[in-house]
């Protein structure tokens, strides 16, 4: 299972912070030098690295293997950042954000490679006792299966990835059934997914009857539904954000998804249902290597470890998806508006990343002059554990905008300082 | 503003409900469920005043129609199709449909003498009977009764197959011929069948004499018909050839008529005295009744357009006049190889002889009977598939009487339609003018049809319908009243060079040619170049000034002109693509223009002429005649014209640089068919005296081939989020005028808005001259604002809204004192409709201040959007403004303003019927119109105080004694238009009681 995100060393907001620390630590240290303790095993090391020329990863690694004097022996490299976090070292760019990060001191963990592979993931002790389960771990648990046959795979941290999609309220549905929200803002893949019509076969006080269904008969390679592994060829389509689709024609569920596309919520009933969420169960360790589906050690990790105060305040199924659909609502409603003080007279441009001062509109007439008022926080955020990812990634959306940038930009500069990992 | 737009043709007749008042309980169940407990239902009291959903009447011309019926005593027509439905009509304003359960093609129409029901065959070969049933002062058209002959046990269905009906003049009795060769007598209207009287083949065929060469089989009853002067014998016509008189009380044969070609109709003459006999090979023959029997008593048999093959004469009619020569009519009869593909109804009196050649085949024809005995034949009514003909008998030269009902929309396929409310009776006067000037060749004779009263009061207001057509036609329709008609016609063909012949018009009768062909009727739906088509419309009412919009990027504007004029037009070409480098245009030409001086006749006259670069169809139009400019859009892009002083203001161009689709040329492969057969067609028509049957084999397979395709493709849609690169996010959809609040709160200026398929919303501000420098200074366009939708859906309307949240009038409308002013006090609003979403925005700073989602929460989309103005049925004074909304699953709804919450749903159209949808067009007022075939239109009403419905009374027939045929005492078409005193009604009321209770006992 490919599971691509954009790699965010940290949220945006981490990262800002940390940017500032890093611009004002070489004021600090006028030796401008990084101290390094690495450990491996029982053992540890301290050495110093420059901070302005550290070297690329590979120079680093075999740096460290040299110090620990296991050469030949494949390791994992991860650092702790400023917030205790266990981060991987696998390549450049990580690499020197780790060096940069260093204040002082910065931390390696050397661990063997045949070691616990989803260390990343899940030994990050630190964080767990923070109490992880509000974040969730649905994105990188995914990856987890598959990571038995392949050695060796880095998994990051959940919160250094950008959500892309995510299975909700799993406490209110049937097991059969499952709701997989796709988060198209900020990603550039295209959904990529068809559906057809078909027969779908229900069971009725009258016996078993046939009825028109709406199934995915297409996941596009490198499409954000293949790659969220949540959604199959087959799959029958039985809402639409909280819209239920029995008696709608395809066209009809086809214009509900597109017009939906922006925060897309389908809930299907999967044709392999092996998958499926252990709903009560017991607690059992399926979370990493579990021959049981990645994706239902998450659901049952979820609603376990943090029922949804929203599911538990109100059982009826009005569910939180269509709660949340209405209030990410608001983001559709960005479109973009050029006032005249920025078009040039007969000046065919169109409306890209131009450096006119585009502005959203939000419902506020006020953000319309000045986009730094101040967004309140989505309310989902609070109360529903399973939509913390959502709201990180339109925190970091408004960040962007405070900053005066474009919807765009801010894209690209994620896309810049993140990278795409494959797990 | 203009909501209207592309074309739509083709196909399907809706189901219209059995009874002329339609479906009122749907409504009130849809009310009900929006009905919600408090301060609600005081609003939903509200919309049931002010909203109500009625399918009131179909303009137009039946599709397929497959058989015609007359009743003289009623003076009604009825008209049966191929999908079951039945129409009567009389006087103007007089219709009443009625439709089968039975999803079969209606075969034989046939009111009974005298009375006011009538009998249908289905090719079902189930009978139904009709009545039009009085119910509070207006008939109403019924199904009584239903009738299924059952022949003997173990019997072939053939022997019970009818194929001859004869409803007898008694008016108690149906003689049905069979298949089988029997006659079948049954008792109406309670259809009992007399087996007693049936007229078995045994019996026939026993007397028939021994030397008549067909005796073996005699073969299905071709026609029945009554003695007009004995009503105890009919003559029966088997499909052999032989005829027999068989006189009813006695029960026998009373004189054989042994022709021996294949029978095709029969007809016995008004004196009793002969029967004439029409046959397969093209002949007629009269034979003496009465003389002994048997025997050639052929006293004259005629082959009229013989020497060669002929083909059938299908019905033959002969009809003395009160002094002279009888008419002889028939249909068919042409020599078979050079004019077999003719579709002719042959008329001779005297020694004339007319052969009128017909648009389409021929269904049936009837004459009308005039005079002071009823006798002299009047009128001549052909229905053909495409058209209802009716020729006037009584004036030299045979002239056709235009129609006031039926008219065929198609005459050229229908591309858009553009409604106007409320006309001006100057303009409206000034066209009609402009259009009997075109009717010259009409009769002068008053429609001959008078059956029944028209009671719907006159209607309260003026309006125009305009449909254009592919052959570069406007048609400009009265839509006031119950019956389309047919004011005025437009043709901007003459601005072009076409590559139409001009020696192509191949019915010019030359002197002595034979036979002797007059063609008849308008139906044509050859276009010569369909770049002419017509695809966008605006006319301002105020000024009567016109602009029109084509297929290949034309675009004409137009002023009404009493008097001809011979003038230049010129043409302005409008680059709209502006420099965007790579693209090469695919698809066809501009127009040719005319250099020289052309005559223009008194009517609309064009002065003006913009040509789109590339010429793609023009996709959205508009016209200010206060301002004078002109707004047109492509998939390319917009530009604005100033007519008055014939330049270009400003042009724009929308084309996404990744968009290569947009330069492909006219899209869609169905389309391409559609040309592909047009064009066989067209060599087929060049051709038309070789048939080359084997092309229409060719274009069939080819059709066929297409369609197989399209079958094929899975049926699988992508689920993608829509983007910038999408194709023919340019595309210009809508374009608007406003003077609102542009740049600042306290000024207001004119503007200019544009809405494209990518969900892109322009502005424009615009700087007009002051009038006394209008004519030298320039027009100038600032861009004000530009919004990109995030949804990105096709935008399909923009209106402003003032500060009473109500919809900016229309130009010249406040001037004319027919509008209070706008608001200008009040912010105001911008209201963007887009396929997916109503959305309110705050002026001048825009932002978003409500919306209303459709397609995320009912997948439905925004196919066709209108203003409307909604009366209450309760009180006078109140009234709302809300959008009128079709959507692509067909429903109707109504969303308030400037509220934009969803008011009332309707179901309307069928889904499927994609072009149906496509067609609609709203009215001001909360009525509208779309497309239920390609020559009928559905009218519908939103308003419970605007409904134009058919409301008119059929009275039973004074039951006379059969010799002398009653007249109605009312004349119909005097009265049409007029309102009925309520005084009158009750008298009417109480005749239809009393006849009605003379009907039941």
């Amino acid at each position: 299972m490919v599971l691509p995100a954009l790699l965010q060393p940290n949220s945006r907001l981490g990262s800002r912070m940390s940017k500032q620390q890093h611009y004002r630590t070489p004021l600090r240290l006028p030796d401008n030098v990084v101290e390094v303790k690495s450990k491996f095993e029982a053992e540890y090391r301290r050495f110093a690295l420059k901070r302005n020329s550290p070297g690329d990863f590979q120079e680093f690694y075999r740096l460290l293997q040299t110090i620990h004097h296991i050469p030949g022996v494949d390791v994992l490299l991860g650092y702790a950042d400023v917030h205790g976090d266990l981060l991987p070292i696998n390549n450049d760019d990580n690499f020197l954000k780790a060096v940069s990060l260093a204040s002082p001191l910065l931390r390696i963990i050397i661990s063997k490679k045949e070691d616990e592979p989803g260390v990343f993931a899940t030994n990050s002790l630190q964080r767990r006792k923070k109490g992880l389960g509000l974040t969730g771990l649905r994105t990188t648990v995914s990856g987890s299966a598959h990571s038995k046959n392949k050695p060796g795979l880095m998994i990051g941290l959940p919160q250094n990835f950008r959500q892309i999609s995510s299975i909700i309220d799993v406490d209110i549905l049937p097991e059969t059934h499952r709701r997989v929200r796709l988060h198209k803002h900020g990603t550039n893949k295209p959904l990529g997914f068809y559906i057809r019509d078909g027969v779908s076969v229900r069971v009725t006080p009258q016996g078993v009857e046939k009825v028109p269904g709406v199934f995915i008969s297409r996941l596009v390679r490198g499409g954000l539904a293949e790659s969220t592994g949540l959604l199959g060829v087959n799959d029958e389509i039985l809402e639409v954000n909280g819209i239920d689709v029995t008696g709608k024609s395809l066209d009809q569920v086809t214009d509900m998804m597109v017009a939906n596309s922006h925060n897309l919520i389908v809930t299907v009933k999967p044709a392999n249902q092996r998958n499926n969420v252990v709903h009560r169960g017991s607690k059992t360790s399926v979370g990493n290597c579990g021959s049981v589906g990645s994706v239902g050690s998450t659901g049952s990790t979820l609603s376990h470890d943090s029922p949804s105060p929203a599911s538990q305040s109100n059982p009826i199924t009005a569910s939180n998806s269509i709660a949340e659909g209405d209030s990410d609502n608001e983001d559709d409603d960005r479109d973009l508006i050029l006032e005249n003080d920025c078009l040039t007279p007969f000046d065919s441009h169109h409306i890209t990343n131009s450096n006119n001062t585009n502005l959203y509109d939000r419902d506020s007439p006020t953000s319309i002059l000045h986009s730094t008022t101040v967004r309140t926080p989505l309310p989902q955020s609070i109360s529903l554990p399973n939509s913390v990812g959502a709201s990180l990634s339109d925190n970091s959306t408004t960040m962007s905008t405070l900053n005066g940038n474009t919807a765009s930009s801010s894209h690209e500069n994620m896309r810049e300082d993140g990278n795409i990992i494959t797990l | 503003m203009s909501f209207f737009s592309p074309p739509g043709l083709l196909l399907c007749l809706p189901a219209f409900s059995a009874s002329v008042s339609l479906c009122p309980s749907y409504s009130l169940r849809q009310m009900r469920r929006f009905r919600r407990h408090g301060h609600e239902s005081q609003r939903d009291r509200l919309k049931q005043e002010l909203f109500h959903f009625n399918k009131t009447v179909e303009h137009g011309f039946p599709h397929q129609p497959s058989a015609l019926g007359y009743s003289p005593s009623l003076q009604l027509l009825a008209i049966g199709n191929r999908s079951g439905a039945i129409k009567l009509y009389g006087a103007p304003g007089v219709e009443f449909m009625g439709l089968h359960d039975e999803n079969a093609a209606v075969t034989q129409v046939h009111f009974l003498p005298h009375q006011v029901e009538l009998v249908t065959l289905l090719d079902d070969n189930s009978l139904h009977m009709w009545t039009l049933r009085a119910h509070k002062g207006l008939s109403e058209l019924l199904e009584i009764g239903r009738f299924m002959l059952t022949g003997p046990p173990g019997a072939p269905p053939s022997v019970t197959r009818v194929t001859a009906v004869l409803a007898h003049s008694s008016g108690e009795l149906l003689l049905l011929g069979t298949e089988g060769g029997h006659v079948f007598v049954v008792e109406v209207p309670g259809f009992r069948e007399l087996e007693e009287r049936n007229i078995s083949l045994d019996q026939v065929s026993n007397s028939v004499p021994d030397d008549y060469i067909g005796r073996r089989n005699l073969e299905h009853v071709e026609a029945l018909q009554e003695n007009p002067v004995n009503p105890n014998q009919v003559v029966i016509g088997y499909g052999r050839g032989l005829m027999i008189i068989w006189d009813l009380e006695k029960q026998r044969a009373i004189q054989h008529i042994p022709a021996t070609q294949q029978l095709e109709s029969v007809w016995w003459t008004e004196d009793g005295s002969y029967i004439l006999s029409s046959h397969s090979d093209g002949s007629y023959c009269r034979w003496m009744v009465g003389a002994e029997d048997v025997n050639e008593e052929e006293e004259k048999s005629d082959i009229p357009y013989g020497h060669f093959p002929c083909k059938a004469i299908s019905k033959i009619v002969q009809l003395p006049t009160e002094k002279g020569p009888p008419f002889l009519l028939f249909s068919g009869g042409m020599p078979r190889a050079s004019y077999g593909d003719r579709h002719c109804i042959t008329v001779i009196q005297n020694k004339t002889q007319v052969a009128l050649d017909l648009t389409s085949r021929i269904i049936d024809f009837f004459v009308i009977r005039d005079g002071p005995k009823h006798t002299d034949p009047s009128a001549l009514v052909v229905l053909v598939e495409e058209e209802l003909v009716v020729i006037d008998l009584q004036t030299e030269g045979w002239p056709v009487i235009q129609t006031p009902y039926l008219v065929p929309l198609h005459s050229s396929a229908i591309t858009c339609s553009h409604h106007i409310s409320t006309i001006p009776i100057k303009l409206w006067e000034r066209v009609i003018a402009a259009g009997e000037l075109q009717n010259t060749h009409y009769s002068k004779k008053p429609w001959p049809i008078t059956g029944g009263q028209n009671l719907a009061p006159d209607p309260p207001q003026r309006d125009l319908l305009l449909t254009g057509h592919e052959d570069g036609t406007v048609c400009f329709w009265d839509a006031s009243g119950v019956c389309l008609y047919p004011m005025y016609k437009l043709s901007t063909a003459a601005v072009f060079h076409t590559d139409a012949d001009p020696n192509d018009n191949m019915n010019q009768g030359t002197e002595g040619e034979w036979p002797p062909f007059r063609k008849v009727g308008c139906f044509d739906p050859y276009s010569d170049d369909p770049r002419l088509g017509i695809q966008k419309i605006h006319l301002c009412k105020y000024s009567g000034y016109l602009t029109v919009a084509g297929t290949a990027g034309q675009i004409l504007v137009l002023e009404l002109n009493d008097e001809a004029a011979e003038q230049t037009v010129e043409a302005k070409v409008v680059d709209l693509l502006q420099g965007q480098e790579g693209f090469r245009w695919k698809g066809h030409t501009r127009l040719d223009v005319r250099e020289e001086p052309v005559l223009f006749p008194p009517g609309f006259q064009p002065f003006a002429l913009v040509q789109c670069q590339p010429p793609a169809v023009v996709t959205a139009l508009t016209l200010h005649s206060e301002w004078k400019l002109v707004a047109f859009g492509t998939s390319h892009g917009f530009g604005l014209y100033d007519y008055q002083q014939k330049n270009n203001v400003l042009i724009k161009c929308t084309l996404n640089p990744s968009d290569q689709l947009a330069m492909e040329g006219p899209l869609s492969r169905v389309k391409s068919i559609k040309k592909s057969l047009r064009q066989s067609f067209r060599r087929m028509r060049r051709s038309r005296y070789s048939v080359p049957y084997t092309q229409i084999q060719d274009a069939n397979a080819r059709l066929e081939a297409e369609l197989a395709e399209m079958e094929l493709a899975p049926v699988q849609r992508k689920i993608e989020a829509r983007s910038s690169d999408d194709s023919f996010t340019g595309l210009v959809r809508t374009l608007y005028f406003a003077d609102t609040f542009l740049s600042d709160s306290s000024h207001n200026t004119p503007s200019l808005w544009a809405g494209t398929n990518g969900g892109c919303v322009f502005a424009f501000m615009l700087r007009l001259p002051p009038v006394e420098h209008r004519a030298d200074e320039p027009v100038t366009a600032q861009p004000a604002k530009e919004i990109q939708l995030m949804h990105r859906a096709p935008v399909v309307g923009i209106v402003v809204l003032d500060g009473h949240g109500a919809p900016l009038p229309e130009p010249l409308e406040v001037a004319h004192d027919l509008a209070r002013s706008p608001d200008l006090q009040g912010s105001h609003h911008l209201l963007v409709i887009s396929e997916e979403q109503f959305k309110v925005f705050t002026l001048p700073k825009v932002s978003a201040k409500m919306k209303l989602k459709l397609t995320a929460v009912d997948g439905s989309r925004v196919r066709r959007v209108g203003v409307a103005w909604f009366g209450s049925s309760r009180s006078e004074d109140y009234g709302e403004s809300g959008l009128v909304v079709l959507t692509n699953q067909g429903d109707l709804h109504v969303v308030s303003l400037p509220g934009v919450k969803m008011q009332v749903q309707y179901p309307c159209i069928r889904r499927e019927d994609v072009s149906g949808i496509a067609s609609c067009v709203f009215t001001k007022h909360g009525q509208g119109f779309y497309l239920i075939s390609p020559s009928e239109f559905e009218r519908f009403s939103l308003s419970t105080r605007h409904v134009v419905e058919p409301r008119c009374l059929v009275e039973v027939p004074l039951h006379s004694d059969n010799s002398t045929k009653h007249r109605p005492l009312h004349d119909g078409f005097s009265s049409a238009h007029g309102c009925v005193p309520s005084v009158c009604l009750s008298q009417l009321l109480q005749e239809i009681q009393k006849s009605l209770e003379g009907d039941q006992t």
